[in-house]
Parts: structure tokens; sequence; C-alpha cells
């Protein structure tokens, strides 16, 4: 356990929640139903937001074609079910929550455009949205200018915190510190192979776990390496491995790269249900690229699985399945998506007020029970607080869930002794 | 870094990077040759020959769907069918678009590169209408997964193996083609001097379109074997371009051997850069170290002397 | 040229006039600052359009890297606006303030020597365009001293787009990485993210764009233009005259380069930041685009079809985004097949003789455009 663990336990109030459905999702679970007349327009929006007296506009920016949108896609199918269930519960504030869908055609400038699109021409309350952290860094600047809010769903490398963003995905040592932990004691494990895709999460978050590995768990790293995005040829580091025989694979290669990378580990015989491999960028959307036969039995460390056996996930999936389809799988991000519009209701509620300083003041502590990964609340530098869970590769393409830390893991952005 | 190994450690070590390097090899060189007989022959550059690889890996895709519901029981012998369809579907896709596109721009090589280029943006985009977004997995037959073991500490895989084996059997087949057969004959002809081809009877025209059908045609077999060891997506194709085209430029034009001697340069130094460095750096020294051969040696290692 | 040379040099003019209306009162008269910002981006592009016409459509060198000059140049001036926006007290949270925020997150603890220049504007500026001027010489000079041209070019420039990529997103903490350089604020104090900055700069802009276009048309009238046309069509003879025709290569393809670096630096002001994703093999061979889709041998058209395509990328991806990429691809083929002379060529070749009153005054009609 990292030295600076949650203070606090709770027990599990979302068993406590019976969600029978999407539609069903009893609004006096969560808060009484407040009145319109409690809250008119003209006081809960001071600054002149989309806020009429009958709905409330949000934004949603994500690609929706180009290179991410394979990624990004599962992310607006969250959100889009949110706002209706939202809606379908009563609204925020009485008010009915409608959407504006902007495509940030997975380039960083269209993002920041889009953005500034979003605040200054249709202001928006909130934004859902980004996904890479390049398109992060575009509209952060454009976030804090004129001063909207957005809630952005991927786990990331961290090193950041604006009073403008709720990061709903993990930041790096949320994400990898109790995989770490936990491999260290499960699989005795003593010696770690770092990989990455080259780029700026996967280096990131490989030098806090060689922080980890070597300041904390007092183990050692026998070898890194990183190969640009793309790569398709990991013979050579395969090779390299069988040399140095590390106890874990700890990988986090992205895109076209990861279906050559397993596909090349399993013909070289390297079998994962002997060989320990833990990955913190495969989740169930990226299995489906890779082939569940090719990856079963390697380990992955992220807060949400699609099998979580809970009666929030329950009824979320077969939400989810009903909205967009059986055949699709939800990942982490998803699940951290469908998070934004939630969290943003229950901040609004809370404050009483659309108004975004007021929304960003009183987003500290706000607790969401209903979350499908179970109960998540937000820290003071505005990320989640909440449980890392490992997972083990199934041949179908799914995760059983191996273990899940007891207390939630204290979001921690700028940590120190990990830079 | 080897201190703490002992010398048969590293005596295998050693072995299965030579193996590497020659899948890797074996790999450049599938995906090169496709491209190189076209550029040897009409001096063109297919930018689209990445997307005709992919056409190959999602035939494969989809017959190993199609043997999983009808015929089961060959399941595990239904690469071999997949890389046939996959040859036929790419060189019929070849000859097509030799036949709208290619032809017209002989005079042009430059606007050859842009015209396939346009071709690779529909076809991605006909890719991602067809099979979706995502990446697909393509299910290998159980015998083609995993390795061999040579002695105790040397693994050998088995789909590395097979690539070598289909690399070899495409380049003998494309030199015995070239040198033996009547084909070979007029394409060396037209090659070395195009006028004088046409002049003594040779169709040019109809040798052209049949060496692009080909090469896209090996295209097609490259990407149904690459579904072993890459992604199969509307864009992966893009994933190969750059490396193909170097190892063709550095092959130097109409020459087999060119290419091959090419490839298995590049492949060897970007294996052996690999291990010693990190992956990213050894590709950007490999890159740059063909660049600057290509300096020296601008015609590419070997250069058939012809008279224009 | 088809036309008599004085007709197409007052087809030129009148064209030039055109687009000077346009991107000078028309487009700032009848869009809102958020799209004229837009458009400012995209006339950035058309400052490598304008460079691709000189070394592409004029001496025949085709470079599918013109993103390594535009990724130079931009990065050149996202330095120096980085540096000022990393002041001392807007950085006092990190660990060593004063530096930009990525390198303090890469734990550099001090600026890397090649950054400290950028700390002035001066230095900066000639370094927009003398960096990408010098890694242009030093490419053609290798290159076009050897003989090395066409496809070999082509390939080799996009190699080098590649491995500029590759550099920039593996070093991070010198370059920022993927993310790029982010959160550009401020031009010695004066703050570039306001409306009104906005409007300075899209003006600046369109001034350089109409200045290097006046440039390049001077260029290409001089004796100098005219060896670079009979270099491109008959390289040896130029040779056997006894002109050094590497020398001219060299010569136009810094050019083009100093062009594309002058667009990227114009980018990283307008934009705000600088990312790898403009420096790859896509966005070059899209700058290509551009400039084929205009017309390669027209200057005018370059811009044109640089706001043409820009326009319909924006449009169809909104509308249509399935249908995007089919209309490009259909679209480059087209131009290339049918109109190779791009739009620049449908309006000399088959608009204007259609014109009753513009034939008599060229007193005859174009023929047909000669084959390449």
């Amino acid at each position: 356990m990292s030295p600076r663990k949650p203070p606090f336990r709770l027990a599990t109030p979302s068993r406590r929640q019976l969600l029978a459905g999407a539609a069903a999702l009893s609004a006096a679970a969560f808060l009484p139903q407040r009145a319109l007349a409690d809250f008119p327009t003209a006081q809960v929006n001071t600054t002149g937001l989309a806020v009429t007296d009958a709905d409330v506009t949000v934004g949603i920016l994500h690609s929706v074609t180009g290179t991410m949108a394979i990624s990004e896609t599962g992310s607006v199918e969250a959100e889009k079910l949110a706002i209706e269930q939202i809606n379908a519960q009563g609204g925020v504030l009485g008010r009915k929550v409608k959407f504006i869908q902007e495509d940030g055609a997975s380039d960083w400038p269209t993002f920041a455009e889009k953005a500034k699109k979003l605040l200054v021409n249709d202001k928006v309350a909130s934004v859902m949205g980004c996904w890479t952290s390049a398109s992060r860094k575009a509209v952060l600047p454009v976030f804090e200018q004129y001063n909207g809010m957005l809630y952005y769903p991927t786990f990331y490398e961290g090193l950041e915190a604006s009073k403008n963003v709720i990061y709903t995905g993990q930041e790096a040592t949320q994400q990898i510190i109790a995989g770490l932990n936990w491999v260290q004691k499960e699989k005795n494990a003593k010696t770690f192979y770092l990989l990455g895709s080259d780029y700026i999460w996967p280096r990131t978050s490989n030098k806090i776990a060689r922080k980890h590995i070597e300041n904390f768990l007092k183990l050692k790293v026998v070898g890194e390496e990183y190969f640009p995005l793309g790569h398709t040829q990991f013979n050579s580091v395969i090779n390299k491995m069988k040399l140095t025989k590390p106890d874990v694979i700890y990988a986090i290669i992205v895109g076209g790269s990861n279906v050559a990378f397993y596909k090349q580990l399993k013909a070289a015989g390297v079998d994962l249900t002997k060989q320990t491999l833990m990955t913190i960028s495969v989740t169930e959307d990226e299995i489906l690229g890779i082939g569940g036969e090719n990856i079963v039995g390697g380990y992955a460390c992220m807060k949400y699985f699609e099998s979580l056996d809970n009666t929030n996930n329950k009824s979320f999936v077969a939400a989810f399945k009903k909205m967009w389809g059986d055949n699709i799988v939800i990942g982490d991000v998803t699940q951290a998506a469908y998070l934004g519009p939630w969290l943003w209701k229950l901040t609004v509620e809370k404050a009483g007020s659309f108004d975004i300083d007021k929304v960003s003041g009183a987003s500290p502590g706000v607790e969401f029970k209903g979350a499908p990964e179970g109960y998540v609340r937000i820290h003071e530098n505005h990320h989640l607080w909440s449980k890392t869970r490992v997972g083990r590769a199934r041949a179908d393409g799914q995760y059983d869930l191996i273990y899940e830390t007891a207390d939630l893991m204290e979001p921690d952005p700028f940590p120190k002794g990990y830079q | 870094m080897f201190g703490e190994y002992s010398l048969g450690e590293l005596g295998s070590i050693l072995v299965m990077q030579g193996f590497a390097g020659l899948i890797l090899f074996s790999v450049f060189l599938l995906m090169a040759l496709g491209l190189a007989i076209i550029f040897g022959q009409m001096g063109v550059i297919n930018m689209a020959h990445g997307e005709f690889m992919i056409l190959g890996a999602y035939m494969t895709y989809l017959c190993s769907h199609l043997f999983e519901a009808y015929l089961p029981s060959l399941y595990g012998g239904y690469f071999f069918a997949a890389m046939i369809i996959a040859f036929l579907a790419a060189g019929a896709l070849g000859l097509l678009v030799e036949w709208a596109l290619v032809r017209r721009l002989y005079a042009r090589p430059l606007d050859t590169l842009l015209a396939t280029w346009g071709l690779s943006l529909i076809m991605q985009q006909a890719f991602r209408s067809t099979f979706g977004a995502r990446e697909v997995g393509v299910e290998l037959p159980q015998w083609m997964m995993g390795s061999l073991n040579v002695t105790g500490s040397i693994e050998v895989q088995i789909n590395g193996l097979f690539v070598m084996g289909l690399t070899l059997l495409i380049t003998a087949a494309v030199a015995v083609l070239l040198f033996k057969s009547k084909w070979g004959l007029q394409v060396r002809a037209v090659v070395a001097n195009r006028t004088m081809s046409g002049a003594v009877g040779i169709d040019t025209r109809r040798i052209d379109r049949l060496t692009f059908g080909l090469g896209c045609g090996i295209a097609g077999v490259a990407g149904s074997a690459f579904t072993m060891i890459g992604s199969t997506g509307p864009t992966a194709g893009q994933l190969y371009i750059v490396d193909t085209f170097l190892v063709v430029v550095f092959g130097g034009a109409q020459s087999l051997l060119g290419t091959v001697a090419s490839a298995l340069s590049i492949s060897q130094s970007q294996s052996a850069l690999e291990f010693f460095l990190t992956g990213s750096m050894a590709k950007v020294l490999t890159l740059l170290m063909v660049i600057g051969l290509l300096m020296l040696r601008p015609q590419g290692l070997f250069v058939l002397k012809v008279r224009r | 040229m088809a036309a008599t040379r004085t007709d197409s040099r007052s087809l030129e003019l009148i064209g030039f006039a055109l687009i000077a209306l346009l991107i000078m009162v028309v487009l700032p008269l009848m869009l809102d600052i958020f799209r004229l910002n837009l458009v400012g981006k995209y006339l950035t592009y058309a400052f490598v359009a304008v460079g691709l016409v000189l070394c592409w459509g004029h001496t025949g060198i085709l470079s599918l890297g013109q993103g390594v000059f535009f990724g130079l140049g931009g990065y050149c001036m996202a330095a120096f606006l980085k540096l000022e926006a990393s002041s001392v007290e807007n950085t006092r949270i990190q660990s060593t303030p004063g530096i930009p925020d990525f390198m303090d997150w890469n734990q550099l603890t001090e600026l890397p020597f090649f950054w400290v220049p950028f700390k002035s504007l001066p230095f900066a500026l000639i370094a927009v365009v003398a960096v990408p001027a010098i890694a242009a010489f030093i490419l053609g000079a290798a290159m076009f001293k050897r003989r090395v041209g066409g496809v070999y070019f082509a390939i080799i420039t996009q190699a080098l787009a590649s491995v500029l990529t590759i550099l920039i997103i593996g070093r991070q903490g010198y370059t920022g990485g993927i993310n790029g350089i982010t959160d550009l604020r401020t031009l010695l104090g004066w703050d570039i993210r306001t409306d009104n900055a906005k409007y300075i700069l899209y003006f600046v802009c369109c001034f350089l764009l109409l200045g290097i276009m006046l440039l390049a048309r001077f260029v290409l009238a001089s004796k100098l233009g005219r060896i670079l046309v009979a270099t491109r069509d008959q390289e040896d003879r130029v040779r056997f005259s006894g002109y050094d025709v590497a020398n001219f290569k060299i010569f136009v393809f810094c050019l083009a380069s100093a062009m594309a670096a002058i667009g990227g630096a114009m980018f990283a002001l307008q934009v705000g930041f600088m990312s790898p994703s403009f420096v790859g093999i896509v966005p070059s061979i899209e700058m290509v685009i551009f400039c084929a889709v205009g017309g390669r041998h027209s200057l005018v058209g370059a811009v044109v079809g640089t706001l043409v395509v820009n326009w319909g990328k924006t449009l169809f991806s909104e509308s249509f985004p399935e249908l995007w990429l089919f209309a490009m691809g259909g679209l480059f083929i087209a131009v290339v097949l049918a109109f190779p002379r791009g739009l620049a060529g449908l309006v000399t070749d088959q608009l204007i003789p259609r014109l009753p009153h513009w034939r008599g005054w060229t007193h005859r009609q174009p023929s047909p455009a000669p084959a390449e």
C-alpha cells in the first residue's frame, strides 16, 4: 500500500440501491426531486449559460471521424445514455438536459475550435469530452479562458489539475500502484520488464511504476523499452525478455501495436497463463482486435470491467446494450464517460446553481453511489476517489475480477516521490 | 549487460535473435516484393500497397469465418485457401485499378503517387464501411500458434517459419516467372527498352497490366500472412508503407536481387539495433541510415544498366 | 501556357486581386471571428501550397515531406511563445519554475541549450525561416547534387517526415511529445488569445501570404523561373546548356521550405499550439492535395485549392462523416486523371474561352493544355 492511504472507510452504499433498468433508476434514491419553482432561472444561472425554465444544454465533444473515432465512440454512447437516464428521472434542477454534439475529428486544433464554439456560441453548461491527452491539452486553455466545465473520461498520465476539469478516469498512480502491490504479493514477483508505446502516457506511467518498484517495493526493473506508435515487430524485445526472464512483463502498448505485440508474444511461446503479464492499456474494447485467445491469462489493472458483479453495473450493462446493441463491449473509459453527466448533475444539485464557478467549487466531495464501478467521490483535486481492480483476461474477451482494493484509492496527479 | 548470463544462454539468444532478424527480413521482403516488381517494371510507386495488403487480411478474416460456419472439419487448413483467395481478390482489384487508373498515368509517375494515395483513402473508407472501424481479430488454426522447442532454451516460432517459407516460395516463384517464363522475358525486355519492345511486337500494355495485377496479388498474400503477426483494421495498411517504400527504393528499381539485399540489410540492422537500443531509437537510426545511404547511392543498391 | 504571355499575366493579376479581395475584405465581413480564425488556419496551409507550386508545379520536385518544414517553422515560433508563457511566476507550482511545463514533468531541471536562444524574439523569427531553410539546403544539396529526383526524392522526404514525427514524440522532455507545445499565451506581452488579436493575426497572415505569392510570382517571372520550368521539362538539355541544374533546384526547394515554415509559424500563433500531428506523412500529403486541386502551376489556384478542400472537409465531416474519405480520395483521383491543372486549369482552359467577352479580349482561343 502506498504511504498515502485514504484515511477513511466506507460502507457499501451502492448495494442498497435497487436499479432495475435505465428508466427505473429511481429519483428518490439520490436526492429528493426538487421542484422547478425552487430554482428560478435567474437565480441558478447568473452568467448567461444556455439554461431556460425548460431545459439546460450541455456539449459532447469527441472524435466521431478520423483515427480516434474507434476509441471515442464508446464514450459518446455512454454519455448519451447517461443524459437519457437523467432526463427520464426528471432532469437537472427540474430542467431537461439537451446536448449539442461536436466532432473533434481526431484533430487537436479542431477540438480547441469546437470547444470554443460550445463555450462561446452555444454557452453550454458543461462539456463531456476528449479522449487523448493531446486533445485535452489542446482544449484546456480554452476551458480556462472562457470558464467552462469539462468532464474528461480517459485514464491518463496525471500531472494536471484544473478547476475547469473533472477527471472521471484514473490518473496514473491510481491505476499502477495497487496493481504492482498486488502482483508482488500474489505472484511473488521480484523482477519487472517495462514496455510501452513511445509517447507521454506510457512513459509517465512506466516512470511511476519504476519508482514504485525500485523505491517502495525494493524490487528490480530489468528492462524498459519504448516503440514508435504503430510499430509491428516485437520479436527482438521478446528475445530480450527471454534472456532477462522477468517475473512480470508490464506492458503499456496501444493501438495497432497492441495486436502485433500479443500475437507475437503468443507465437514466441510465451504462455500468459504461466508468464505473468500486467497491462494498463488493454480494455475489453482492445481485446476485440487482439483476439481473446491471444491474451488469455494476462492481467489488466484498471478501475472497471464489464463483468463486475454488482447491481449498478448489471443495470448499466443492460441499459447500454439495450440502447446500443448486444454486440458492444464496455471498457474502462466508456464507464468513466458514463460518470460525467451524472457527476455534473449531482454537483449542480449540490450547488443549487449551474454557474461554472459554483459547480467547480461544489465538486469536491460530490458522491455518486449509482456508478457501475461502485461508489465514487470527487477529490479536492477534481479527480475521483475510486477502487483499483485487477482482472484476468478470458478467451471470450472479458475479464474475470481477481482483486479489488479494499479502500478507494486517492487520486494523486502530482505524486511526490514518483517524479 | 551480458556479464550475468551464461554462455549457453547467450548462445541461444543469439540464435533466436538471428531468427528474429530472419523473420523481419521475410516480412520486409514479402511486403516489398509486390511493390518492387511494379516499381521495377513501370517506375511507379503504388501508395495503396498497404491497403492491398489489408484487403488480403480481410479476405483471410472472411475465410476463417466461412470455414468456421460451413467447413469446420477443414478449419485447420483454411489459411491456405485464404491466401489463394487473398491473392485472387487483390490481384483482380489490381487489374481493375490498372485499367481504370494507372495506365492513364504512365507518363507521369509522380501523379501516380497521388492518384494511388487517393485510392488508398477510398479503400480505407470502404473497409471501414464494410467491416467496421474497429480492428478485427483473425483467429488462427491451432497448429499455427506457438513455437517449436529446438533445444531446451531455443524456441522457434511456427508462424515465423511459415512466413519465411512463404516468402521463400513467392520469391522463388517470382524469380522463375521473371527469368524462365515468356512473360518474364517480355517484362525484362520492356524494362530494358519499352519502345523497342513495343516495336518487336510485345504488347507492353498487357505486360504492364499483368505485372500490376501480380504485384497487387502478392500484396494480398502478404497481408493474409500478416494476420498472424499484426493487426487487421481499416488503417493498418498505413503502418507498413514507410518500411515498404524504403525497402523498394533502397533496393533500386529493376532488380529483384536488390530488393532482397535491401530487405536483408534493413531488417538485420533494425533487428540488431532493437536488441541493443530501444525500439524507438532503433527505428529512427535505421531510417536515417537508409536515407543517408540513399544519398550516397541514389539509385539504390543494385542498378541495372539500361539504355533510356 | 496556353494564352499569350500578356494574357496569362493579366489573368494572374486578376486572380491575385480577386483572392486578395476575398481574404482581406469579403471573408472578414461575412464570417464571425470563430469561422475567420478557421480560415486563418487554412491559409497557413496555403503557404505550403504556394511553395509547392514553385518546387513541384514549376520545377518538378515533388516533396511528400513539406510537413517537416511546416513543423520546424511552427515549433521555432512555439518555442519562443512557450518560453514567454513559462515565466517564473506563471510556473511557480513546478519543481523548477521558469521552464516549460512539459520539461518539468520530464524531470528536466534546466532549459536545454538549444532552447535558450529562443528567449529572443528576433532569434526566433530568424530561426523560423533559417532552420527549415538550412535543413532543406542540406537535404537538397545531398539529393540534387547526386541527381536524385522524382519518386526517390518523394519517398525519401516521406521517410524524413516519419523520422521527425517519431523523434518529436519520443523526445518529449525536449519537444513536448505527442501533446505538442500547448497553452501559448502572449507575444511580447500581447495576449494572442483574444478576439482582437485573432483579427490582427488573421490580417498579418493574409499580408504575409499575399507577400510570398508576389515573391513567388517574381521568381517565376524572372529568368530563373524559366530555367526552372525548363529543368522540369528537359533537365538534361538545361544541364547541357551549361547551367548547374542542382543549384537551381536547391534554391527553389529551400525557398518552398521557408514558405512552408512561415505558414507553420503563423499556425502556431493563430491556433495557440503546435503538435507533431502536423508534421507527419498524412498532413504532408494533404498539403500536396491542396496544391493539386487548386492547380499545381497556379499560385492563385493553390490558395483557392487550399480553401476549397478545407472548407469541403469541414462541411463534409460535419454532415456526412462517412463520405469524407470517399470524397477526398475521389477528388484526388479525378484531379490527377482529368484535371491535372486543377481548378486554375479549369478556369483558364475551360471557363474563360467560353465567355464571349473574354474570347474577344484575348484574341485567340487557348489550345488545350500540353501533355506533361
